[in-house]
């Protein structure tokens, strides 16, 4: 295997990985506990290496995804004292432990590649160097092993404990009633989300790692309404997110964690102006049509009201429209032009005439 | 260094003088500002725009290869107003909440910033050194020039904010009412929004995109421990901003290794913390204080009131009841010989032998202004 397929294969691991726990992040409307995870690990990051003195231990991730639970536990904990609101508790917390983290690299970690530029961006380009080698035979990148652990877990779990899932990020009171513990879920997925957060930390970074576990999940979440559906569907953008960024990035010469996070947010765009029942484009057009549709009804039930009685020669004409309606010449012309299509007038000498499909219409909008 | 020297340095000391003054302002403005974001519950608004603007900052350089304070001042601004109005269409159009889109621009415009920070680092010749420090902020590197602009924004941040003085605090309160009274309410959440766009990006070249948003949310949080009144608030925290940004920047910039922003986030944690435990009223040791002192209010009236009551059952006011009927009485709350001893100080019950307790007439008056106390509560 080269060089050039391990990073391909690491970053589609890394932005599945991530996507998972996302998807429960983004329902559960908790997308900034990623945000406050991702920085807050850097200090249990930081203080593991002092003691090991090695950065490749995986006491690390352990010290790591400790640290990313009792960052919840502490913003629980200060929105619990209700002296600030739960927004305010995420923005105090995770500001400084970040700082602690980055002070003690800057200070003490100076010559080790834990600088803050990896904290930011991550290595992915260089995670192929860090093999594993067992009695001389390569096995491949050790990072592509980490994350495949980390796939298999979030998948596992969310195999395991769909329905609990499912009913606690829906349901919580029900599913609290039934017996599931919200709690329980609750801190088991906050894990899950630490554990990969550290995982996915040394390929992509902190910040990046954020826009792996939100943006596909809310992309596809755009698209549909089905769980399953949307698992599947913010694997895919992510996996898909990873291979195109990595591709932009040697195209541009430029961070491959960044442009991955950039595709996560273009697919996200096309996902918000495309996506076929929800999408703004979508929205635009049923809103046209259902102008147009209303348009034609308003005219139908015009004539109608006027039809077979004395005024009818005055009221039912093209002319007259604009003053009883209130649509300007231009538009009644279209409005008019449109009806004829749909065989709803017919016109003779200026004066409309509903058709028979006119007439029901009118009726049926009547009754309505 | 100790406190003389940076005194000294603070009047006499070029840069240092420089750096206090402009993490000083950028202090009174963040936390003038934060105060109406922390109070309409948009603290981590902060965070997504502060990290919108690094793209902004690299277009800027990008299209002008000049890096002038005011030019990247701009860029900023820009690029973090496009991510706001990006989350505001967001929300808006679908059905996903604040969390999702305000974690979506903050990362995604912030990869996207630094695709352009490492594009523009293997630029020819591009001399992009110094736009690294907009990460975590490095405040030696402020220029007089630097603080002057900040000076005048800020200044003219904070004049509009006393202009709509009455119209924000309505838009933080209580905007409904306020659009029925016919405040265009809309245009003023645009005002307030792109005052709190600028109050970051001043901050940005000191503190760095990464932390600023604690510059917003910590002054503002910690104030509002202190006060129920917003001008107090604002005033505070804009005391607390310009203190912690003063002494964090100061710190850093006279010690080796210490990037600023991360010291000035300690700083402004650590007055968090003060506030929090020690604010009057609110604060957690005052909590504790008066909760401590109802508990043991609540136990002494518990077992004078219990006492009353055997004592009702003896014409004899002196007669003794043993300790341990009250202490049944009190269904296992425990703490009656304390409780006893206690209201035997203050003379209302008297220890008549051993382990027997009765009731002083100070007692019966004390259970007769208890009752009468509840009762009036009561009504």
């Amino acid at each position: 295997m080269n060089a050039e397929i391990e990073i391909q294969l690491i970053a589609s691991v890394v932005a599945a990985a991530c996507a998972l726990p996302g998807v429960f992040l983004v329902l559960r409307r908790m997308a900034l506990m990623s945000d406050a995870i991702s920085h807050a690990i850097l200090v249990g990051i930081v203080l593991a290496f002092f003691v090991t003195k090695n950065i490749a231990s995986p006491f690390l991730i352990i010290a790591a995804a400790f640290t990313g639970v009792i960052t919840v536990v502490l913003v629980e904990l200060l929105n619990r004292t209700r002296l600030v609101k739960e927004d305010a508790a995420i923005g105090l917390v995770f500001p400084v432990l970040f700082s602690i983290g980055v002070i003690l690299i800057a200070r003490y970690a100076g010559n080790v590649h834990l600088d803050t530029d990896a904290v930011l961006l991550g290595e992915l380009a260089f995670a192929p160097f860090n093999r594993i080698v067992i009695s001389g035979y390569d096995l491949g990148p050790q990072a592509l092993y980490v994350m495949s652990a980390v796939l298999l877990v979030n998948i596992l779990f969310i195999a395991l404990f769909y329905k609990e899932l499912k009913l606690a990020t829906f349901d919580s009171g029900l599913a609290a009633a039934l017996g599931f513990s919200p709690v329980f879920i609750h801190y088991t997925l906050m894990s899950l989300v630490s554990i990969t957060t550290v995982g996915a930390f040394e390929a992509v970074g902190s910040i990046l790692v954020v826009a792996l576990m939100i943006a596909p999940p809310a992309t596809a979440y755009l698209l549909t309404d089905s769980l399953m559906w949307m698992l599947g569907l913010s694997v895919s953008i992510g996996v898909i997110s990873g291979i195109s960024g990595y591709w932009l990035a040697r195209f541009m010469d430029a961070s491959i964690a960044g442009c991955m996070a950039t595709m996560t947010g273009i697919f996200f765009i096309l996902g918000l102006l495309f996506a076929p029942e929800r999408g703004m484009v979508a929205l635009a057009r049923r809103h046209a049509r259902n102008r147009w549709e209303f348009a034609l009804w308003t005219l139908a039930v015009h004539l109608f009201n006027h039809e077979n009685l004395p005024e009818s020669a005055t009221e039912n004409r093209v002319d007259h429209l604009h003053e009883h309606v209130g649509w300007d010449r231009e538009y009644a012309q279209k409005v008019l032009t449109h009806a004829k299509q749909r065989d709803i007038v017919e016109q003779e000498n200026g004066r409309l005439y509903l058709t028979r499909t006119g007439r029901q219409m009118a009726k049926r909008a009547l009754v309505k | 260094m100790n406190l003389m020297q940076i005194l000294k340095g603070l009047m006499f000391d070029y840069t240092l003088r420089t750096v206090a003054l402009g993490s000083g302002i950028l202090g009174i403005v963040s936390g003038a500002l934060g105060v109406y974001a922390v109070l309409r519950k948009q603290s981590l608004l902060g965070d997504a725009m502060s990290h919108a603007a690094l793209p902004g900052i690299a277009i800027a350089f990008i299209l002008t290869g000049s890096k002038a304070p005011l030019v990247l001042i701009l860029g900023a601004a820009a690029a973090g107003w496009v991510g706001t109005l990006f989350i505001m269409a967001v929300l808006n159009k679908t059905r996903i909440k604040d969390d999702s889109a305000l974690g979506i621009v903050l990362s995604v415009f912030f990869g996207f910033g630094l695709v352009l920070l490492t594009f523009i680092q293997k630029m020819p010749k591009a001399t992009q050194a110094g736009l690294d420090n907009f990460l975590f902020g490095q405040a030696a590197t402020l220029m007089e020039r630097d603080v002057i602009i900040m000076g005048l924004l800020g200044a003219a941040v904070l004049i509009i904010m006393m202009v709509f003085w009455k119209e924000f605090k309505l838009l933080s309160f209580d905007s409904e009412f306020g659009s029925s009274l016919g405040f265009p309410i809309k245009k003023l959440d645009f005002i307030l929004t792109g005052l709190l766009v600028v109050a970051i990006v001043l901050g940005l070249q000191t503190v760095g995109v990464v932390l600023m948003s604690a510059m917003i949310v910590a002054p503002a949080a910690s104030a509002r421990q202190w006060t129920d009144k917003l001008g107090l608030m604002v005033a505070l925290s804009a005391v607390f901003g310009a203190l912690a940004g003063m002494s964090g920047a100061i710190i850093s910039s006279v010690t080796a290794h210490l990037p600023t922003g991360p010291t000035i986030v300690l700083c402004i944690s650590f007055v968090v913390a003060v506030s929090m435990t020690l604010a009057p009223n609110r604060g957690l040791l005052w909590r504790w204080f008066r909760e401590r002192r109802n508990n043991r209010r609540l136990r002494l009236e518990a077992v004078l009131l219990d006492l009353g009551m055997l004592a009702e059952q003896h014409e004899d006011l002196s007669h003794g009841h043993p300790a341990s009927v009250l202490n049944t009485m009190s269904m296992g709350q425990g703490g009656v010989e304390r409780s006893l001893e206690e209201l035997e100080r203050r003379g209302l019950v008297q220890n008549i032998n051993e382990d027997e307790w009765a009731l002083t007439q100070g007692g019966v008056k004390e259970i007769n202004r208890i009752l009468e106390h509840r009762e009036v509560k009561k009504v």
